[in-house]
């Protein structure tokens, strides 16, 4: 089963709902995929032993100027004008390439060949029970989605699957939530947070995929998300109040479960109620 | 000589558009005769990589100068490879800036 | 005319509430809301729009059924698995690369453009703003952020503004970056959180790797005061100010409970003037800029 944690607003407590339902269910054999590869926090929470790094690669054109005949075939063809061809020097821009390989087919002396270049890293490590698996992408590089699939495509079936998403709602939040059971998405009870919840719940409603609310700091704001929680029959999973303790315990790093018995206990009370919910 | 400046508008009259990737149109004009052809800018509405665009079509033109306000880093690396000259910083009306230019002000 | 970028690396730490409270405060600005996924900077600026403008987005590939072949040739060759079996577009994976088209030997494929969001052009009681929004699922975020900054400089320009305060979105990806190329100056707000440090060590990477200055303000300093101490050494080391430490502060969230930007909701607050000092601290310092 795979579980997404999600929202539109960034800093309501995805990291902190994921890992924490993470640490309440470890029985379960858990896998943690953290998919929030422009800044990833989950493993501040749980400090894996790192087992393997791998860099991801995506492919770049690269053109032998000795069987280039400058004909612009391939600065033509480029949808995203990675490529520029002067008279007598060919340059890439491998930032704004997307690898479609479409340079090298318009080619017609073959004088392109791609190669790869390096875009960021997938961790994997183990903090107790847990597989954690995280990718990071490499400061100035543009494109998250790559690694993001990288990291999908090491997911394990037979185990639960908790994926940690990034905030927002365009292309690698669909890209981390896609194929899931099940998702999360945090808010906080303020104009901010409905706002962006409803965005998310449309991008969600959108890929079909069965949802439910998780209400953090929950006595800090009004009554308008509920309303329209209940308004649109969404299913809020659990609130969360605001708590000095949990916010301490968070800015040094520390998961709250291991000092707050009673969240863990809700963590799996929710945790049951998401499989019900999965089954129906 | 064969000029390109990046313009407001599509006549002399017009400003210099202070960006180069994304400006509204490009002038070319042969200081000699002052012939001149005003070209709608395709990379200000590009996806992305809007100034390596420009420097194709700038480059394709076969231009010896290009005047505008300021370039970005990838219309810089695109020119390093041909021999364009490159001026920057310059503002004004596209006829002043010419005039300026054969006078050898800029 | 100077730009200047409030970026977090992290979400939540503040951003768009001191961006709203920086353009009460500057005069002659124009702000613009370049978080164009989830857009908050209105909730508290309360725009009217003037006028809206169409985002296409990246073009989509379209199969005319009658033409196509079912050869095969698109699906094998487009590097998104965007063509489906039985010869369908999935929209969210196609980037409109132009491959398939390439490849059909029945030329059944066409490019279309697709509305992807709107850019709007305001007026507010501060002044001029500019933002947008991305319909929900969209890809392409750092288009729009570049096309949204776009009208903006051309308002600014028309209208000779000293500074354009642009609201940056989290992260460090796209949409970030076209948020912080070709900008004078870029303000990091962060929070005293293991989280928050790692997050804006990236950010910083990133702005070092653009010509534009680093600020930071550490919000809710005083959540954490370790971790606080390790920000500053942190920006000492990288020779980065720091404009100013705002505490936490009930206030912040009472005035965005009510959609209101702080320096109206509690002018004489305390926060108000501390982020009024931290504002012309900002300004003084990059005065000869």
């Amino acid at each position: 089963m795979i579980i997404s944690i999600a929202s539109g607003k960034g800093g309501v407590g995805k990291t902190f709902v994921s890992t924490n339902l993470a640490l309440s269910i470890e029985e379960e054999n858990v896998q943690f995929l953290d998919c929030d590869v422009e800044e990833p926090n989950a493993h501040i929470f749980l400090k894996p032993q790192i087992e393997l790094i791998e860099p991801v690669n995506v492919l770049v054109p690269e053109v032998n100027e000795n069987k280039c005949t400058y004909c612009n075939k391939c600065s033509e063809f480029c949808a995203y004008n990675a490529i520029l061809v002067s008279p007598k020097k060919i340059v890439i821009f491998p930032e704004l390439c997307h690898s479609c390989g479409g340079c090298s087919l318009v080619c017609t002396v073959n004088a392109i060949k791609e190669i790869p270049f390096k875009i960021g890293n997938i961790y994997k490590g183990k903090y107790q029970n847990i597989d954690l698996i995280y990718g990071e992408l490499d400061v100035t590089r543009p494109l998250a989605v790559p690694i993001i699939k990288e990291v999908k495509k090491r997911i394990d079936k037979e185990k639960i699957v908790i994926v940690d998403c990034p905030p927002g709602a365009s292309c690698p939040v669909i890209e981390s939530v896609k194929g899931s059971d099940f998702v999360i998405l945090v808010t906080e009870p303020t104009p901010f947070g409905l706002h962006d919840l409803k965005i998310a719940v449309d991008v969600i409603s959108g890929l079909k995929i069965p949802f439910g609310v998780i209400i953090n700091r929950s006595d800090i704001g009004n009554k308008d998300l509920w309303d329209f929680l209940e308004r649109k029959n969404i299913t809020l999973l659990l609130e969360i109040p605001f708590n000095r303790r949990i916010a301490e315990f968070y800015s040094n790093g520390i998961p709250v479960i291991s000092y707050m018995p009673n969240l863990k206990e809700k963590f799996k009370i929710l945790f049951e109620k998401i499989k019900m919910m999965v089954k129906k | 000589m064969k000029i390109c400046l990046t313009s407001t508008g599509n006549n002399l009259e017009s400003f210099l558009d202070p960006r180069f990737g994304r400006c509204n149109y490009f002038v070319i004009v042969d200081t000699d005769t002052m012939n001149f052809k005003a070209i709608k800018n395709d990379a200000s509405e590009a996806r992305s990589g809007a100034g390596v665009k420009a420097a194709q079509f700038v480059i394709n033109e076969g231009v010896d100068v290009l005047i505008t306000g300021d370039i970005g880093p990838n219309a810089k690396m695109s020119f390093e490879s041909s021999n364009i000259k490159i001026i920057t910083g310059i503002e004004g009306s596209i006829k002043e800036i010419i005039e300026n230019f054969k006078k050898e002000n800029i | 005319m100077k730009q200047v970028v409030i970026l977090s690396g992290k979400g939540g730490t503040g951003k768009t509430s001191l961006a709203a409270a920086f353009a009460a405060i500057e005069k002659n600005c124009i702000v613009v809301d370049c978080d164009v996924d989830a857009p908050d900077l209105h909730i508290l600026m309360k725009p009217k729009v003037i006028k809206t403008k169409d985002f296409y987005g990246l073009k989509l590939a379209s199969i005319d059924k009658n033409k196509c072949v079912q050869c095969g040739s698109c699906i094998n060759n487009c590097r998104f698995e965007a063509i489906s079996d039985d010869y369908i577009v999935d929209p969210v994976s196609c980037e409109g690369c132009g491959v398939c088209s390439l490849v059909c030997p029945a030329n059944a494929i066409t490019y279309i453009d697709k509305k992807a969001g709107e850019i709007y052009i305001s007026e507010t009681k501060y002044g001029p703003m500019v933002h947008a929004l991305l319909i929900p699922g969209e890809e392409n975020s750092g288009k729009l952020v570049t096309m949204t900054r776009f009208s903006a400089n051309m308002v600014a320009y028309e209208e000779k503004k000293d500074f354009i305060i642009i609201d940056g979105a989290p992260g460090i990806g796209c949409p970030v970056i076209s948020s912080v190329s070709n900008t004078n100056f870029a303000i990091v707000i962060t929070e005293p959180t293991e989280s928050g440090l790692h997050d804006l060590k990236r950010v910083i990477e990133l702005i070092d790797n653009f010509n534009s200055k680093p600020f930071v303000i550490i919000n809710k300093f005083d959540i954490n005061n370790e971790k606080t101490l390790e920000i500053k050494n942190y920006c000492e080391s990288k020779n980065i100010s720091v404009l100013g430490e705002i505490p936490f502060d009930i206030i912040f969230i009472k005035a965005m409970l009510e959609g209101a930007n702080i320096i109206d909701y509690s002018p004489e607050s305390e926060i108000s003037l501390l982020i009024r000092k931290i504002w012309s601290k900002f300004k003084k310092l990059t005065e000869k800029n």
